[in-house]
């Protein structure tokens, strides 16, 4: 009974460590991720603006003109390109790149997301063309109009106080926000694939017709999991601890109970989408179906203030979104048991109904 | 666990039913296995073979009949049935990136086996080269062997093998073959075995079981189904030059006439082939046709096959 066990736990990490593509996606990639958007973020970065420059083919005294032969520089090797620096300490530089063109080629360019705004001179006045929708377009046109009208936006440089305390950087915002969406794939593709796919191999349906214990595989498939999930974050965690110098700054205790229950959750829902699936297609469009929205909505990368109002009450109960934002809250804001107490209650209790919901109907033949 | 067998059937289904939404998989099986007899399952695609020994291995429930092993219903007894089965499923594929001995490994800890028994098997069916390799490298044959290995690895009385040969090459299939005789002399173990080969069925059955359509058509030793039918030779031949296709009806030695257009062929059921055989020469001479390839032989699986559905086993007849 107990060699039974053993074998079923063993399996579970030889298929593991013997798949490089799993190895990959799940140790590797997070930690390339991380630091690729963790380097890019790193510094505040150059702003480029572009913008297309429409020139009154007729016109001696042009504004525009006269700004782009006097003001700026006209790029090497370039038709008519000319480029703007807006130098600032604090703030870093803001490069301004103009492009003389006709009116329909700064149409086209705008389509193509080539230029964010048009300059155009009506009768001696600059008028603007771009998509107030577009907070880069806007942006682009306080800063162009500053330029234009002859002073920097940036009246008192004093004034900025930059942030960069640890737990206010964008990879303090990354690193919890990774970790939860590592343990989500690690969790479907691990356990739900995995099912769908012995179950279309009909490797499910010949292990039953054996004295095996059902509950030992389902066990010894979470343990495996359970372990492989730790490790994943481990790995990240070091990672980032070492090379960006991020921090728990919470509760370790609160971090292991949300690691727990987000695992629960993934696990439980796991079992319940497996549960009668036996196309490996169906399958990876399930899961696919499953984990992109979630990975777009939950604010994994970016905030998900942006959303409009009326969808962030259920973006913010979304289980990976729970998951997320406790974790950073233990991470950046120092929580403990208690803030993040709801979200674990949540999750624990819906991975568990979820799990015995999928056991019930659950197909092994 | 052989005490309370006795001479009871190991296997005793009566009028299995069985449909799958307007399909009737199964309508009205009745099959009965005898302590150590081998029994082949002869039918083409979809004849409801894989629903009737899924019945059978308790994968699959039937809408109406019974079912017994060993006298037990499945209900109350699978831990107990379990251990006197063995089974290989119609393409099962294991896990890839184990190797041959970790699958052998794995099943036999269901059983609380050992090492010596992975190793035994290994032997058996003739893998001890490629217990190291993944399963993902094994050729089919090998595939077929391994999967072989683990239905025999409880070293079960009743085994049961869904088309166990299905798509391997001929020198593979005699391999299995060969594995499955050894089993028949060495061991009290009965066999079930689904196959559209009728080859398969007559070299190692001694009970053959005839299924179409959900349904068995007729039953029994080869020699039995071969004399239950009207005649037992057959003269086949092609003809070229003949103005209008003669007719062989008219002659009362032959019970029966086809033309098998995808060979060209003639087909006669005859009574007595040492008698009509001149008798038809001559008649061929003085109607002008040119005779080519004639054969003479005895009924095979395959003709009562289409005796008795009009139809082939096999569209494709893999030469063995
Ligand atoms: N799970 C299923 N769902 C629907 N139809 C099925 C299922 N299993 C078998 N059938 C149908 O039942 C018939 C018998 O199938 P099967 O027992 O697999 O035949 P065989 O093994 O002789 O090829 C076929 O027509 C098949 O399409
Ligand atoms: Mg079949």
């Amino acid at each position: 009974m107990r060699s039974q066990f053993w074998q079923l736990l063993s399996i579970q990490f030889k298929e593991f460590f013997r798949e490089p593509g799993a190895l990959f996606w799940s140790f590797i990639f997070p930690i390339l991720m991380s630091f690729g958007l963790g380097m890019a973020f790193k510094d505040k970065p150059e702003i480029l603006q572009h913008a297309a420059i429409v020139i009154p083919a007729n016109a001696d005294s042009s504004k525009l003109k006269n700004f782009l032969d006097l003001k700026c520089k006209k790029i090497h090797n370039k038709n008519n390109e000319y480029e703007f620096i807006l130098d600032n300490k604090k703030l870093g530089k803001t490069i301004d790149h103009f492009f003389v063109r006709t009116r329909e080629e700064s149409d086209v360019m705008i389509k193509r997301g080539q230029a964010s705004i048009i300059l155009a001179e009506n009768k001696g006045i600059v008028n603007y063309f771009f998509d107030p929708a577009n907070s880069e377009s806007r942006l682009a046109y306080l800063t162009i109009s500053g330029i234009l009208n002859g002073k920097s936006s940036i009246s008192n440089p004093d004034e900025i106080q930059t942030l960069n305390r640890k737990g206010m950087r964008y990879i303090d915002f990354l690193i919890p926000g990774l970790l939860a969406m590592g343990i989500m794939s690690s969790c479907l593709w691990g356990i739900c694939y995995s099912l769908i796919e012995k179950r279309s191999k009909k490797l499910l349906r010949r292990l039953v017709a054996t004295p095996m214990k059902k509950s030992w595989f389902m066990i010894t498939m979470f343990m495996s999991r359970f372990i492989f999930t730790l490790l994943e974050t481990l790995a990240l965690l070091v990672f980032s601890m070492l090379v960006f110098g991020v921090t728990i700054q919470g509760s370790w205790l609160a971090f292991a109970a949300i690691l727990i229950s987000g695992s629960f959750f993934f696990m439980g829902l796991s079992i319940l989408l497996a549960s009668r699936t036996a196309n490996t297609q169906v399958g990876n469009g399930l899961i696919s179906s499953i984990t992109m929205p979630l990975m777009l909505l939950s604010g994994v990368f970016f905030s998900y203030s942006n959303f409009p109002d009326f969808i962030i009450p259920v973006i913010k109960y979304l289980p990976l979104t729970l998951f997320a934002d406790s974790l950073r809250s233990i991470f950046n804001e120092g929580s403990g048991m208690n803030t993040v107490m709801l979200p674990f209650l949540i999750l624990t209790t819906t991975g568990i109904a979820a799990f015995f919901a999928g056991l019930k109907i659950y197909k092994w033949n | 666990m052989i005490s309370n067998v006795g001479n009871q059937p190991v296997v005793n289904a009566v009028n299995i039913h069985k449909s799958f939404k307007e399909v009737k998989a199964l309508d009205g099986v009745d099959l009965e296995i005898k302590p150590s007899q081998f029994t082949a399952v002869l039918g083409p695609n979809g004849a409801g073979k894989t629903t009737l020994v899924e019945i059978i291995e308790g994968i699959q429930f039937p809408d109406k009949g019974d079912i017994r092993l060993f006298g037990k219903h499945w209900k109350h007894n699978k831990d107990k049935l379990h251990h006197l089965i063995g089974i290989s499923l119609q393409e099962t594929l294991f896990e890839d990136k184990l190797t041959v001995r970790e699958t052998l490994r794995l099943f036999a800890s269901f059983y609380e086996l050992t090492e010596k028994r992975v190793d035994e098997i290994l032997d058996m069916v003739n893998l001890q080269e490629k217990h190291r390799s993944y399963v993902v490298h094994l050729s089919g044959g090998q595939r077929q062997k391994l999967a072989l290995g683990i239905a025999l690895i409880n070293n079960p009385m009743l085994l049961i093998l869904d088309e166990p040969t299905t798509g391997l090459d001929p020198t593979a299939r005699r391999e299995i073959w060969d594995i499955l005789r050894g089993l028949k002399k060495n061991q009290g173990t009965s066999m079930i075995l689904t196959t559209h080969y009728m080859e398969e069925a007559e070299s190692l059955c001694d009970q053959i079981v005839i299924m179409d359509k959900g349904k068995v058509l007729a039953r029994g030793t080869l020699d039995e189904l071969i004399s239950a039918s009207q005649t037992n030779e057959i003269i086949q031949f092609k003809l070229a030059g003949q103005k209008n296709v003669p007719d062989f009806n008219k002659f009362i030695n032959v019970k029966e006439m086809k033309y098998d257009e995808l060979t060209d062929q003639f087909i006669l059921h005859v009574a007595n082939t040492s008698e009509f055989l001149p008798i038809l020469i001559r008649y061929l001479n003085e109607a002008g046709c040119k005779v080519s390839e004639l054969r003479c032989r005895y009924v095979s699986l395959d003709d009562i096959f289409v005796q008795m559905t009009g139809r082939k086993l096999t569209d494709n007849t893999l030469g063995i």
